[in-house]
């Protein structure tokens, strides 16, 4: 077999595999960094035998064959150093069994996503961790996409690895009274992925596009693991549904274009009916959640391209189920501009001023809600100043522009 | 896998005389442990007034009275107990009744060199 044949097989099984290898592996090792080394040297072999001796039979066994004997070894090695609880035999069976088997070994990947969300793991490790483990994210392009330096990120990665192993946090799915909240660190720290994703629209944003497609990929994997979780349905249809507007968010001449102002006809309608596809199904469990009811919101935006209206009465409904469910500042500002745009503008508005004051000082969403709101109680010189404050807090250049715009119209 | 549970209080909670319901709390606790078959070891420790530091420098040792820093909080007590995983010992943690007043700062014990001496004896 020529060599570009066969390294044409091991790049579509690092592809394709890599991560359920890894899952296997270091699920039984309790070693994420130790597993990953392997698997980096199982490749390294592949790349140098295939070639003459032909791709195996079974290659993603091989490739686990190979990787635990790096992995036993290493554990030997670190038994002598120090009492370790690891027992390499044990691995070394199971290994065996899975590599003779003939079904495809099993997806283990869900464990992998809990131990990268586990509470005991730095909050801004999770996210980053999960692209680098579970899709093979190299760190530079992580931290590309966080804005962190890549030997920060680096750091920040092996500290969470390493304490994976030395704190031996469990490779473990968990039952039914922690799952739910254990899962919502899952679902955060996707949806983390897909936010630092999204709030850039300007010209810096090719990095972040495709973390936020990294990110509903992610979302996939996950759904496929528990199809029966609504939650995790959810999520995955509110972040398709903001993915359909992806294009129509800015205009033919690159101008940031606010959602009740834009063209739905340039909405990706096979995205929209994906997301509305996986939120019925979730809707189908009646176990309602944060993330299935930021998807209903945005389900009802999306429905303006059938009606050509938006129905602000129920999004604010929906809005109100979701401040009770999860009381933070965005779900908060949230139904202040539904109950707003529903027609309650007074209501709206005391909603607003009702947020405690050092939370929305440097929110940039909430000023230019603020701003918005003063202009349609035409009270235009507060509107002005509260457009130039969110001018002044808004990341992405397109937004900004929009926002100074707006305030020069106050004038 | 060992982990050490260790607990902090404030100056004023050693100097209060004990009480009756923590005592109870705190005995309940190691009594869970010790049914799990979890406890290894364990103590309650006395007031910073009672800790003495020692180091030594250039080989000459050198007694300090009272603890090494000066915090808001000391060290207040230790529970080593002996677990499959991280999991298990938070679950232990957050049953530990200093949880609900102060914090319990989790630690994996780590391959010990005591370890073998204690084997052979």
């Amino acid at each position: 077999m020529s060599e570009a044949a066969a390294s044409g097989v091991i790049a579509a099984i690092a592809r394709d595999s890599r991560s359920r290898l890894l899952a296997f592996l270091a699920a039984r090792s309790g070693d994420l960094a130790g597993a990953e080394d392997a698997f980096a040297e199982a490749f390294v072999s592949a790349l140098q035998r295939w070639p003459a001796d032909g791709v195996p039979d079974k290659p993603e066994a091989w490739l686990l064959q190979v990787a635990r004997h790096r992995v036993i070894d290493a554990a030997r090695r670190e038994q002598v150093r120090k009492n370790s609880p690891l027992l390499p035999e044990t691995i070394a069976d199971e290994a065996q069994t899975v590599a003779a088997a003939s079904d495809p070994f099993p997806d283990e990947r869900l464990k992998l996503l809990f131990v990268c969300a586990h509470p005991a793991i730095d909050a801004a490790a999770r996210t980053p961790l999960m692209l680098q483990v579970v899709l093979g994210l190299d760190a530079a392009r992580i931290a590309a996409a966080f804005l962190v330096a890549p030997a920060a990120m680096g750091q920040r990665l092996v500290r969470a690895k390493n304490k994976i192993r030395e704190a031996a946090i469990p490779f473990r799915v968990p039952e039914p009274p922690e799952w739910s909240e254990r899962l919502s660190f899952v679902l955060d720290a996707i949806y983390a992925a897909y936010t630092t994703g999204w709030e850039s629209a300007g010209d810096t944003a090719a990095t972040h596009h495709a973390l936020a497609a990294e990110a509903i990929s992610l979302g996939q994997t996950l759904v496929r693991l528990v199809p029966d979780d609504p939650e995790a349905r959810g999520l995955l249809a509110l972040m398709l549904h903001c993915e359909a507007r992806r294009d129509a968010r800015t205009s033919a001449t690159g101008e940031f274009v606010p959602l009740d102002q834009q063209d739905p006809r340039r909405w990706s309608r096979p995205l929209i009916d994906e997301a509305e596809n996986h939120l019925r199904l979730a809707a189908a469990r009646h176990q309602l959640g944060r993330y299935q009811l930021e998807a209903a919101i945005q389900s009802l935006h999306a429905n303006r391209a059938l009606t050509g209206e938006i129905d602000w009465p129920a999004i604010a409904q929906l809005y109100e189920g979701l401040v009770r469910l999860s009381p933070g500042i965005g779900s908060r500002l949230g139904r202040a501009v539904a109950l707003a745009e529903a027609g309650e503008l007074a209501a709206g508005w005391a909603a607003l001023e009702a947020l405690p004051a050092e939370a929305i000082a440097s929110y940039q969403p909430a000023w230019a809600a603020r701003a918005h709101l003063l202009r349609r109680l035409g009270r235009t010189a507060e509107a002005c100043e509260a457009y130039l404050r969110a001018a002044d807090l808004a990341g992405d250049a397109g937004l900004r522009k929009y926002l100074l715009e707006q305030a020069a119209a106050m004038k | 896998m060992k982990y050490i549970l260790l607990t902090r209080a404030t100056q004023e909670t050693f100097s209060q005389p004990p009480d009756p319901a923590a005592v109870a709390a705190g005995r309940a606790y190691g009594q869970a442990l010790f049914a799990a078959g979890v406890f290894v070891a364990g103590a309650g420790l006395g007031s910073p007034d009672s800790t003495s530091t020692v180091s030594v420098r250039d080989g000459k040792r050198q007694v300090h009275d009272g603890p090494y820093a000066e915090t808001k909080e000391f060290l207040a007590g230790f529970v080593v107990i002996d677990v499959p995983d991280l999991d298990a010992a938070l679950d232990w943690a957050a049953k530990n009744p200093n949880a609900s007043t102060s914090v319990v700062e989790v630690r994996p014990l780590m391959g010990s060199h005591f370890a073998g001496e204690t084997r052979k004896g």
